[in-house]
């Protein structure tokens, strides 16, 4: 059976791949701090089970001190525009069709495991799109491979070319998750909904409601994610307020609760896979600033649904 | 009430724009020093605080490195760039003349929106499917009627195809009983003593997605309008 472990052994040595290929690259001047950064992944992916938490701690720390010095940029040898344009033109729409291979996989092995014996023999199915998704990459490569024979180490030095262009925030997500352990075990979601029922007057249902609802999005933005906020806003004003005190359907209430969290997710750059991410892959000119031109993008339709959700949940909530 | 430091951290750290990375850390042992200081810890107290809060935040690293997979996509993905993929998304998108940038995004937006609330969420993404294939269309689009974008344009219709990918997704995949965030309220109500089921959580995000795709697919057409504008302004300059 296939499970996390067979792909973190895989993504080791892709990283460790990338490593010494940066190391080797002289067109960056910093090709040491990134062959470190990529080979400290590396280790993580391969070891990371084996090294402990506190030297897992290390291995964090590392890539935050070579994060905060800065990363160079690679430039691998790649096609030409007027290549890529040539063969474009010579290769027609099939070119699409490895690229169709990795969601329709990604989504066949999801179903196939969670939904036949066959498919969970062959994965676990818990895991399933993730797994589904690398074998989707593997297929597609290979059909790549035998189709375009292009030589054998572009795969690593195309791979490289992108991750060099995502650079430190690839790891940005994996972070920000350590850091919601840290905060859950220290107890700071509590502390924010307590200051939430101690300071906010919730004596009318629409003041409740917007309470829930604006907090979910504050805290979301602060946290980069609504998991993080549900549980401690409907804590806080969700379960007492809306739907002990004011008698509100719970299902509906933290239906659009969380959607309410989820406006506050197109806010800021704390969701780093969904906002920063992007604008790194995107390569656009603002994408270090707090208010990259992925959010600006998203804010004037969060803002005007962060107000649907009120009254949604103002009308929708409180049987008559 | 020391424990908010952490967020106090967070918040200054994106005001001065520090590396982000840094102010995650900074944060992470700010707060674990912060629950643990009490008037009478000393120095080998707080030192061991901040070294089981280092351990934490490593445990969570591990634990969470199926996140750092999907990066795996890249390989393919360059491979394809390299052989032309986004050029022939340009092309194939320039010989339908209806085509449109903000027509282009609302087509995957509402795509995406569709098929995350069937639970196809992984039909999409910003490494799979907007950089190779929605952005090159929406750009392409564009160029198929105004020539060479300039860049202020050119990283508006970027900006956007992201945002349609995330608020397709977000307001999409709520309706689907089966997703993770349904889950976690199942679960959350039940420990509190209140039984819900799955399916009666997902249709209450039906209202929901229904205004997201209202207001969104306003915004898309406004996109157009505002790029039309922009970019017949610029060539008429362009030809005097």
């Amino acid at each position: 059976m296939i499970t996390l472990t067979h792909l973190y052994v895989l993504a080791g040595l892709v990283f460790g791949a990338f490593a010494v290929l940066s190391a080797i690259d002289r067109t960056n001047a910093r090709r040491f701090r990134n062959a470190a950064f990529w080979g400290l992944l590396a280790v993580s992916f391969l070891f990371g089970s084996m090294v402990g938490d506190l030297g897992n701690g290390i291995i964090a720390l590392g890539l935050v001190v070579l994060a905060a010095f800065g990363l160079g940029q690679g430039k691998p040898n790649t096609t030409s525009q007027e290549e890529r344009r040539a063969s474009a033109e010579r290769r027609g729409n099939l070119l699409f069709l490895p690229a169709l291979v990795i969601p329709a996989i990604a989504l066949a092995g999801t179903l196939l495991a969670q939904n036949t014996p066959v498919g969970a023999v062959i994965m676990d199915p818990k895991q399933a799109t993730l797994i589904s998704l690398i074998l989707g990459v593997l297929v597609a490569l290979a059909i790549i491979m035998v189709w375009l024979k292009p030589p054998l180490v572009a795969p690593l030095q195309e791979g490289r070319r992108l991750i060099d262009a995502v650079g430190w925030a690839s790891v940005l997500p994996q972070m920000l998750a350590s850091l919601g352990a840290v905060f859950l075990a220290a107890g700071v979601g509590d502390q924010v909904g307590k200051l939430f029922a101690d300071y906010i007057p919730l004596d009318t249902r629409i003041a409740a409601v917007a309470a829930y609802c604006i907090g979910m999005a504050m805290f979301t933005i602060l946290m980069g994610n609504a998991f993080a906020a549900f549980p401690v806003m409907t804590a806080a004003v969700g379960l007492p307020v809306l739907i002990h005190g004011f008698g509100g359907k719970p299902e509906v209430v933290c239906a659009i609760g969380m959607l309410a969290g989820f406006c506050g997710t197109l806010m800021t750059p704390m969701a780093a896979n969904f906002n920063v991410v992007p604008a790194n892959l995107l390569e656009l000119p603002d994408r270090k600033a707090a208010l990259n031109g992925v959010i600006r993008a998203q804010i004037p339709t969060a803002l005007p649904l962060l107000v649907a959700n009120i009254l949604l949940m103002y009308f929708l909530a409180f049987p008559a | 009430m020391l424990v908010l430091l952490g967020i106090a951290v967070v918040v200054f750290g994106f005001v001065v724009r520090a590396n982000p990375l840094l102010v995650l850390m900074a944060a992470a042992i700010t707060t674990g020093l912060a629950a643990a200081w009490t008037p009478a810890a000393d120095l080998a107290v707080m030192w061991q605080a901040g070294v089981d809060t280092l351990a934490r935040f490593g445990k969570a690293f591990n634990d969470n490195r199926f996140i750092s997979l999907v990066w795996m996509v890249l390989i393919a993905i360059g491979l394809l760039e390299r052989s032309g993929l986004q050029e022939r998304a340009r092309m194939l998108i320039a010989q339908v003349p209806a085509a449109t940038s903000g027509a282009v995004l609302w087509v995957y937006f509402v795509f995406r929106q569709v098929m995350s609330a069937l639970g196809l969420t992984s039909l999409g993404g910003h490494a799979q499917m907007v950089r190779p294939l929605v952005a090159p269309m929406a750009e392409g689009a564009a160029e198929a009627k105004h020539g060479p974008l300039p860049d202020r344009e050119r990283y508006l219709i970027r900006s956007h195809a992201a945002a349609a990918d995330n608020i397709g997704l977000f307001f999409g995949e709520d309706i689907f009983i089966a997703i993770g965030s349904i889950l976690l309220m199942v679960g959350y109500l039940e420990t509190n003593g209140i039984s819900v089921t799955p399916l009666s959580l997902s249709v209450w995000a039906i209202p929901t997605a229904l205004v997201a795709l209202a207001i969104h697919s306003l915004r898309l057409w406004l996109l157009n309008r505002q790029l039309a504008r922009s970019l017949a302004g610029l060539k008429a300059e362009g030809g005097e």
